[in-house]
């Protein structure tokens, strides 16, 4: 196996060391990987905070996301049980130790059973919070682990997930900048989804569908 | 007398109009002379070598490329009613000796002073009205390598109402005929299956007539749509702006 | 790399007669065109991005060797395993090894060209494992026993009703009386069926959009969510990716994501751009066990330095697919390579060798669309006009066409003799065309005439006709 890895990269070098000798490249890789340069950002996402939360609402829409913007964490629990009992949903749904969905006053909702944890694939409504938002294109950024598992992001027919408007940012560049760091390095977690509208598919005669593997529906809650 | 400061221009004829269409080079010369122009025609042009250069044959390119190139040596401009036959001069000659600086210089300078026709009308000349006169209507069919590789797509349309004619736009004017030089021969199902895609949206227009600005396509079209039996005339968009119609269209009535 | 490239002639046959076909194909022009316009003309710095995400690949592979490298040690530092393939041979070897290690009884995958290109499916069923395709359209043609016909749309050569009888034959667990006529329908039987097969699945299998240097992720970029079903659900997540897909950073990976999709299916963001990295953590309570990467070479390093070098820009979005006139008359299947259009015309020569492939640089008409919408700016004509290079240069081209281009090339290089052949021919030639100025059919021009008629030569050419008119302004002077 090793012979293979010896044989591709002697290959590349051998056709690429004859353009460059291989201690410039060297130092052009490393300023690369330790300077990131950043390129060219659109300038439809660079917006004032309030006017970006608005664009993030109507590219969101575009993509056939709906999107509702509430003030407080202890609204969520009566905008999640209006959208179940809109969608005659039952009064269930499942979610992970996300500490600003926890903290929230779900006691609102009497009748709602919350599961907490990944999904087996048998829950129609799952809720997540989103590590940020990106305005340029509706987009959210999900990060996986314990608070807001991956499978909810998939597994669930109706997926709602809630945003903290502070964390909507202009553009994927800046959505990067939520994530943990160490050292300046970006730590990555297991998984980043960026989710842009309800699970979609073209694959028959180009027709668009929702809801092909995914989730059906994508509701978005801004809060703040 | 004083000194003839008109710019000299070298007609490169193409080899479909020199060989099929001789009106075309005719009104050609008429365009650039209404415009100011002294033109001349060398005598040591045969083709300018893409049936070689597209088959993968370089060397004989390479000799056409230098028979152009010495052929038009001493002229200002060089001037070809074909968008496909200019961009090999301008484009691809140059890509062709990129490994010759000493050559590759040369053919910087002839691609410098070499122009598509019509292009050559409106954007070096400044010509906004041409002899001809039309009053029917026209659909125009925007040639691959004119649109793509010389940025020609207004210029014949400006000039072209300018002489009276109502354009009708097809649907897909920028979608390639099919022609393709030789593929039309060697793939000529393929060809067939695109130039029928074509002869339907210009019948669709209802045009009388059908303009382009290169021969080879224009031949392509004129025979499909005489194969269907269609009635709408083809011609170069030159004959129309000169006004020389009295000759048969393409491909007959 | 099973080809048919060779019998391009009568796929080309087949494919013309092919109604269900030719309806088909008449979805790719509506269903792409429009949409990458709008997308692109809604982004004012689009072209700026396109010049840049040329520069990032180009940047990338003048360094290939040590952005591997670099990819190579993150994967590890995250718990994930790195294999190398020279030939498609090894990428299913390693692949088939990793199964046989887990016990794996079928596998689900997510779409994917290269476990298309190194035929993975046709290797797992030899050894007894079943694949599962999970993308519809994959799904559909597995179903069909078929290749993909599209990069990206890989059942686009089939209408609803194909698509329902095949439904029918294979999931015989549906009523007589279930109405299947609508595509919403189809999906939801496929949705369902597949559910469950992503739980039983024993190893997931995806491809890689990017592999990103700087932190060792993998990208996959999709529509549906089954690649993410596949690689968060299989108890092992095996990702086999050629070594072009590496990109240095997360910050270049964005800007290529932003032509990426605008320049597939016209949307600004596909649904689901994920970053995987490595395999599931101690606390995470889900995601795959093991997290392998199988990066494949096959022929790829011999394009470096090489006038094909720029192919290794192309990030398979297929808009050169998607706007190909050659393609929308053929569709893919009659390529014959699982990369069809220019970019397969560009690449399928690479891979499998021109003498095998020659064919396709050859079915273009340069008319130069590819290369108008590529994202990566690839000039696609230009280097379908090197692989003929290399085909005369091996005198690979059928003889006709060598002896007819070689008579052609000689008088072509001697004004003086062409001057006095076509004086003689087109007059003659001309006679032919009588007075309806055309000719309907003509011994060794048949090429053209079968099709259309031949334009009748007006009589003397351009030449003749100077000649005179200069010697009549010499006698006037």
């Amino acid at each position: 196996m090793s012979d293979i890895r010896h044989s591709v990269l002697a290959d590349i070098r051998g056709a690429l060391s004859k353009k460059a000798p291989d201690e410039e490249r060297a130092k052009a890789v490393a300023e690369r990987l330790g300077g990131r340069p950043t390129g060219i950002i659109p300038k439809r996402g660079q917006l004032k905070q309030n006017e970006r939360v608005e664009l993030f609402a109507e590219m969101a829409q575009k993509v056939h996301s709906s999107v509702t913007r509430v003030s407080d964490y202890d609204e969520i629990p009566g905008c999640i049980g209006n959208y179940l009992r809109e969608h005659n949903l039952p009064a269930e749904l499942i979610m992970g130790a996300d500490r600003r969905l926890s903290k929230a006053d779900w006691s609102l909702e009497k009748n709602l059973t919350i599961k907490k944890g990944p999904s087996d694939g048998n829950d129609l409504v799952g809720v997540s919070h989103a590590k940020a938002g990106i305005a340029e294109t509706g987009t959210l950024l999900m990060a996986s682990g314990s608070e807001n598992p991956t499978t909810i992001n998939f597994l669930a027919d109706h997926h709602v997930v809630v945003i903290a408007a502070k964390d909507i940012k202009g553009d994927m560049e800046s959505a990067w900048g939520s994530l943990n760091k160490k050292d300046g390095n970006v730590v990555m977690p297991r998984a980043v989804n960026f989710i842009t509208g309800p699970s979609r598919s073209g694959d028959i005669e180009q027709k668009l569908l929702l809801g092909a593997h995914g989730p059906r529906a994508l509701k978005i809650i801004i809060v703040g | 007398m004083s000194e003839n400061t008109n710019p000299k221009v070298g007609l490169f004829v193409t080899c479909l109009v020199d060989l099929f269409r001789p009106n075309v080079g005719f009104s050609a010369v008429e365009l650039l002379e209404a415009a100011g122009c002294d033109v001349d025609v060398p005598r040591a042009q045969t083709c300018c070598g893409q049936p070689a250069y597209n088959s993968g044959d370089k060397a004989d390119t390479k000799e056409i490329a230098k028979q152009v190139l010495d052929a038009f040596a001493d002229y200002d401009f060089v001037v070809a009613p074909s968008g496909s036959c200019a961009a090999m001069i301008k484009k691809h000659y140059p890509e062709v000796f990129e490994d010759e600086p000493e050559m590759l210089a040369k053919f910087k300078a002839l691609s410098d002073k070499t122009y598509e026709l019509i292009s050559f009308l409106t954007d070096v000349m400044f010509i906004t009205q041409t002899p001809g006169e039309f009053k029917g209507s026209v659909t125009y069919h925007d040639s691959c390598s004119g649109l793509r590789e010389l940025g020609v797509k207004e210029q014949p349309r400006k000039l072209l109402k300018n002489t009276g004619v109502e354009i009708r736009e097809m649907n897909d004017s920028e979608v390639c005929c099919g022609f393709g030089g030789t593929f039309c021969v060697k793939y000529s199902d393929i060809s067939n299956a695109m130039v029928s895609k074509k002869t339907q949206n210009i019948d669709d227009t209802g045009a009388d007539m059908l303009v382009a600005g290169d021969m080879g396509c224009l031949m392509n079209m004129a025979g499909k749509l005489k194969r269907q039996g269609s009635k709408t005339e083809v011609r170069h968009v030159a004959e129309v702006l000169a006004g020389k119609l009295d000759t048969k269209p393409i491909s007959g009535n | 790399m099973e080809l048919t490239s060779h019998n391009l002639k009568s796929n080309v046959k087949d494919a013309l007669g092919n109604e269900q076909l030719q309806k088909a194909l008449s979805n790719v022009p509506k269903g792409f065109i429009d949409k990458r316009a709008k997308a692109a003309a809604a982004l004012d710095e689009f072209e700026e991005l396109r010049d840049k995400g040329r520069e990032i690949k180009d940047h990338t592979l003048a360094n290939l060797d040590l952005y591997l490298e670099a990819y190579e040690q993150k994967v590890i530092e995250n718990g994930g395993h790195v294999h190398w393939a020279k030939t498609a041979d090894d990428a299913r070897r390693i692949a088939l090894e990793i199964c046989q290690k887990h016990n794996a009884k079928t596998v689900t995958k997510g779409k994917s060209m290269i476990t298309e290109e190194v035929e993975l499916n046709e290797h797992l069923l030899e050894n007894g494992i079943e694949p599962v395709e999970t993308d519809l359209g994959e799904y559909i043609i597995q179903l069909r026993n078929e290749k993909p016909s599209h990069i990206i749309a890989p059942a686009i050569h089939l209408n609803q009703g194909q698509i329902e009888e095949d439904f029918r034959r294979v999931h015989t667990h549906l009523e007589e009386d279930r109405d299947m006529s609508e595509p919403e329908t189809l999906l939801a039987e496929a949705r369902e069926v597949l559910r469950k097969r992503y739980f039983e699945a024993d190893v997931g299998f995806t491809g890689a959009n990017f592999l990103v240097a700087e932190t060792g992720s993998s990208v996959i970029v999709t529509n549906e969510g089954n690649g993410d079903l596949t690689q968060t659900l299989g108890k092992v997540h095996v990702v086999m990716a050629s070594i072009e897909k590496v990109v240095p950073t997360l910050a270049d990976c964005s800007q290529i994501l932003r032509i990426l999709a605008r320049s597939a299916t016209g949307q600004d963001m596909s649904v689901y751009t994920t970053f995987s990295t490595g395999p599931k953590r101690e606390k995470d309570p889900d995601g795959p066990k093991e997290y392998h990467v199988i990066l494949l070479d096959n022929g790829r390093s011999d394009m470096l330095g090489t006038e094909f070098e720029e192919m290794l820009r192309c990030i398979r979005c297929g808009a050169c697919i998607n706007h190909c006139p050659v393609y929308h008359s053929i569709g893919g299947h009659a390529y014959g390579s699982i990369y069809p259009g220019p970019m397969g015309s560009v690449l399928t020569p690479s891979l499998a060798g021109v003498e095998k492939a020659g064919t396709l640089p050859n079915a273009s008409t340069f008319c130069g669309r590819c290369e108008s919408v590529c994202p990566m700016r690839i000039p696609l004509p230009k280097m379908m006009r090197h692989w003929r290079e290399k085909e005369f240069e091996q005198h690979l081209q059928p003889k006709a066409a060598r002896y007819g281009l070689a008579i052609w090339a000689y008088f072509a290089k001697r004004p003086k003799l062409y001057r006095a052949l076509v004086s003689f021919a087109m007059p003659a030639l001309s006679v032919l065309g009588g007075t309806r100025k055309r000719i309907s059919s003509l011994p060794l021009a048949s090429g053209w005439t079968k099709h259309r008629e031949l334009p009748a030569p007006e009589g003397r050419t351009f030449m003749q006709a100077w000649d005179q008119r200069e010697a009549l302004k010499q006698e006037a002077n």
